[in-house]
């Protein structure tokens, strides 16, 4: 955020050196005063509903302990602060010159044997867990929430793709989403095609859209942009809700054609993926191979977006996110850069939803709507923009967390028996999206690697680029 | 005849409510140049203060007269709910002048999304229905059919409510020495400060009388449908972020020109075209005017400086 610069005498001095209690009560107490305020309507009160009346129920209890929550927290703010300063007080001779030549952090250390652990891990899942927890039954749940996570990577790569590289803010992508998912739905219900030659077809599809969707709005400036992408994604899913003789509305498009083994239906009987490959029949061998379909598609995904960062093309992108105009000067045409990024990440999109349909075997409009764009930005702004696996590493904790917290029951004894995590997952997005801008806007991973090298490999430190891509 | 002249008044009543939004959209745009997306679920929080202070008022305190009740809920709910805009911008939007451009949208849509997910755990996830509060109409004239023509009070006190409160905020941003710190901070944020304006303050003063007039929007909302849910602030606030564009983003008298608009247009489109599609109409129209002219109707073209 700052620019850098190297500390003076003059700022050594000004800097407080002692933690002023005193006042870190005062404004603590204020933040909690204020905060008392704020929780008085909707905290302190609950409607409830019986019959056709309102009537109200107190609680004052749930309001003072919020209310104390922030007084805490505000203090331990200000201790952090005075620490900090204090440590930037006394400098050691590395910090002074940390911002101008960053040394590799400890991740980009750790990034060399982290990556492919990760990547073993994730191959290694179905097996991991097939031995962990004894049978191929009992470790559908999660093999289950191992593609869901995934499918969110995927889609965080997608949109990594127009939010991270290109930096146009897609508030809309959950539309590409849906265009792929019906693609297939349509296609295989109406034409009886299957899903390996739906699947590129979804993709294309995807991409046209995005074109058709990106052509007309991408001359307008960041924030427009992304509001007019907005209004596209809900277009799209009331057209999807409304146009009820090609979609069948609200209701979706039940039984959708499963997955096949290329070709060779997971079924029991003759012909099937058991009696070919000689194995007793189990419906688990379905959800396997979705799970190692979904992580050949995430990692296609983050294969190309690799590859694409060192074509002129990427770099392209990557130049017109730090300054557009500077990009115009240098004659890169910024709209072709910037419907390519869009058309490259609905494809991606595309080829997610397309996932989506033939893994649930239905589709409906209410799980394309903007909560759902929300939650995939926020795992690409969370994981930092830009930067792959932070995206991948957002999408395993906002997505995966709120499950493994749903399984701890000391929760439960603590919160009581109806606590369910998940209720209070997209309250923990939003003040996380928050407190990401305000701490770290480049996201939980803000080291990125150059995609081009002059002689030797050198760290660069997120503050010596605009929007904290080297 | 008769049914075009009662959806004019529906849609004036409507075009009210999104008008008063779409200040406060159009007032932070001005002043500092975001989209604040959250305004929406600030409009819905608010009506749910009103909702729980009209149940406290006339079930807890005995409070019999509908009007009175309806008096107090206002200011309440005004006061409450310029709190919450002013914590919202010192928490979310100030610390965030001067990084990258697009960290004050993002972290809108956080406050968004955290707002109508606090309400719903909050409150619960159903609808809020509240017993009709004003039931009287006034019938204007009786077409050949036996079609009445009718205004009723609600869309009266809306109607009233929204010319004078707008009377009295246009007087604050013309004449007060507030509204001069101001539009000197809307037109040059830097030399206003050497001038000795103290930004910070007029800035967030901007977010407290946008969130006060979305609590007369949300109370008039509440008094309108007589029923609330914690989803509600999505689609309004964009359709009075339209109503904003349309009218010439960073114009006051645009804002409500717009809003009556677009709550005209999608009267007329429910009554006349189809009511499923009402909504696609909105957006669309935000859309084509982002597109063709980004200015609106009474704004000022946009310069790029480079």
């Amino acid at each position: 955020m700052n620019a850098p610069s190297i500390t003076t005498p003059a700022q050594t001095q000004a800097a407080t050196t002692t933690f002023d209690l005193s006042a870190a009560l005062k404004d603590a107490f204020k933040a909690a005063l204020i905060t008392f305020g704020l929780s008085i309507p909707i905290l302190s009160f609950r409607t409830e509903q019986s019959g056709a009346d309102l009537f109200l129920s107190s609680r004052w209890g749930l309001a003072l302990i919020v209310t104390a929550i922030v007084f805490g927290l505000r203090l331990l703010v200000h201790a952090y602060t005075a620490s900090r300063s204090y440590r930037k007080a006394t400098p050691s001779p590395k910090q002074a010159t940390e911002l101008v030549h960053a040394q590799p952090s400890a991740f980009q250390h750790v990034s060399k044997f982290a990556i492919p652990f990760f990547l073993g891990v994730a191959i290694a899942f179905p097996f991991l867990i097939y031995l962990v927890q004894g049978g191929l039954n009992e470790s559908r749940y999660w093999i289950d929430l191992g593609i869901l996570i995934l499918t969110y990577v995927m889609l965080g790569w997608g949109l990594n793709i127009v939010v991270g590289l290109a930096g146009l803010l897609d508030l809309g992508y959950v539309a590409f989403y849906a265009v792929g998912a019906y693609s297939y739905a349509l296609l295989s219900t109406t034409f009886g095609l299957s899903f390996w030659i739906c699947l590129p077809l979804a993709g294309i599809l995807a991409a046209f859209w995005g074109m058709i969707l990106g052509f007309p709005v991408l001359r307008l400036r960041g924030d427009y942009l992304a509001i007019v992408t907005l209004a596209f994604g809900e277009i799209i899913r009331l057209v999807l809700i409304n146009w009820v003789d090609v979609t069948n509305g609200a209701a979706g498009i039940s039984s959708i054609p499963r997955a096949t083994f290329f070709g060779i239906p997971f079924t029991a009987g003759e012909g099937g993926f058991a009696q070919t490959f000689g194995l007793e029949f189990n419906g688990m061998h379905r959800i396997i191979f979705l799970y190692y379909l979904i992580l050949a598609l995430a990692l296609l995904t983050n294969f190309v977006t690799m590859r694409l960062r060192k074509l002129p093309v990427g770099r392209a992108w990557e130049a017109l996110r730090e300054d557009e105009i500077a990009c115009r000067s240098l004659g890169i045409n910024t709209t072709n850069t910037k419907l390519t990024a869009f058309a490259i990440g609905a494809m991606f999109g595309g080829f997610a939803g397309s996932f989506f349909a033939v893994r649930q075997g239905f589709v409906s409009p209410e799980s394309f709507n903007f909560l759902e764009s929300a939650i995939i930005l926020a795992i690409v702004v969370m994981g930092g923009m830009g930067s792959q696996i932070g995206v991948a590493i957002a999408a395993i904790v906002l997505v995966g967390g709120p499950e493994v917290l749903r399984n701890l029951t000391f929760l439960k004894a603590v919160f009581g028996e109806g606590f369910d995590p998940n209720e209070y997952r997209l309250l923990i997005f939003g003040v996380g999206m928050v407190a990401m801008m305000v701490w770290r806007p480049r996201g939980l991973i803000s080291e990125r690697e150059p995609s081009v090298i002059l002689k030797e490999r050198k760290a660069i430190s997120g503050s010596l680029v605009k929007e904290g891509h080297g | 005849m008769e049914i075009f002249v009662q959806q004019l008044i529906n849609g004036l009543t409507l075009g009210s409510i999104y008008g008063l939004i779409a200040i406060g959209y159009t007032m932070v745009f001005g002043i500092i140049g975001m989209v604040n997306f959250a305004h929406g679920d600030v409009f819905m929080l608010s009506a749910f203060i009103a909702l729980i202070f009209f149940l406290i008022l006339t079930t807890w305190l005995g409070i019999s007269s509908v009007a009175l009740a309806l008096f107090f809920v206002l200011i309440i709910a005004m006061v409450l709910t310029s709190l919450w805009g002013w914590a919202i911008e010192r928490v979310a939007y100030r610390p965030l002048r001067g990084s990258f451009r697009l960290a004050p949208l993002i972290s809108a849509i956080g406050v968004s999304i955290f707002l109508s997910n606090f309400v719903q755990v909050a409150q619960g996830a159903r609808n809020k229905p509240t017993p009709p509060m004003i039931r009287d109409v006034i019938v204007l004239f009786q077409g050949e059919s036996g079609y009445n023509v009718a205004i009723s009070y609600k869309q009266i006190i809306i109607m009233v409510m929204t010319a004078v409160l707008l009377s009295i905020f246009w007087y604050i941003v013309q004449k007060t020495s507030l509204g001069r710190a101001q539009r000197a901070c809307e037109q040059d944020r830097k030399m206003a400060a050497l001038l000795g304006i103290n930004v910070d303050r007029t800035i967030s003063l901007t977010f407290v009388i946008g969130a006060a007039l979305a609590a007369v929007a949300g109370t008039m909302y509440l008094l309108y449908y007589g029923v609330v849910s914690f989803a509600d602030g999505f689609v309004p606030g964009v359709k009075a972020f339209t109503a904003a564009v349309l009218g010439g983003i960073g114009s006051l008298p645009g804002a409500v020109l717009g809003g009556l608009i677009i709550g005209l247009i999608e009267t007329f489109w429910s009554a006349y075209f189809s009511i499923e599609y009402k909504d696609v109409a909105a957006f669309s129209i935000l859309a084509i005017v982002l597109i063709f002219m980004p200015s609106g109707i009474l704004g000022r073209p946009e310069v790029e400086k480079v």
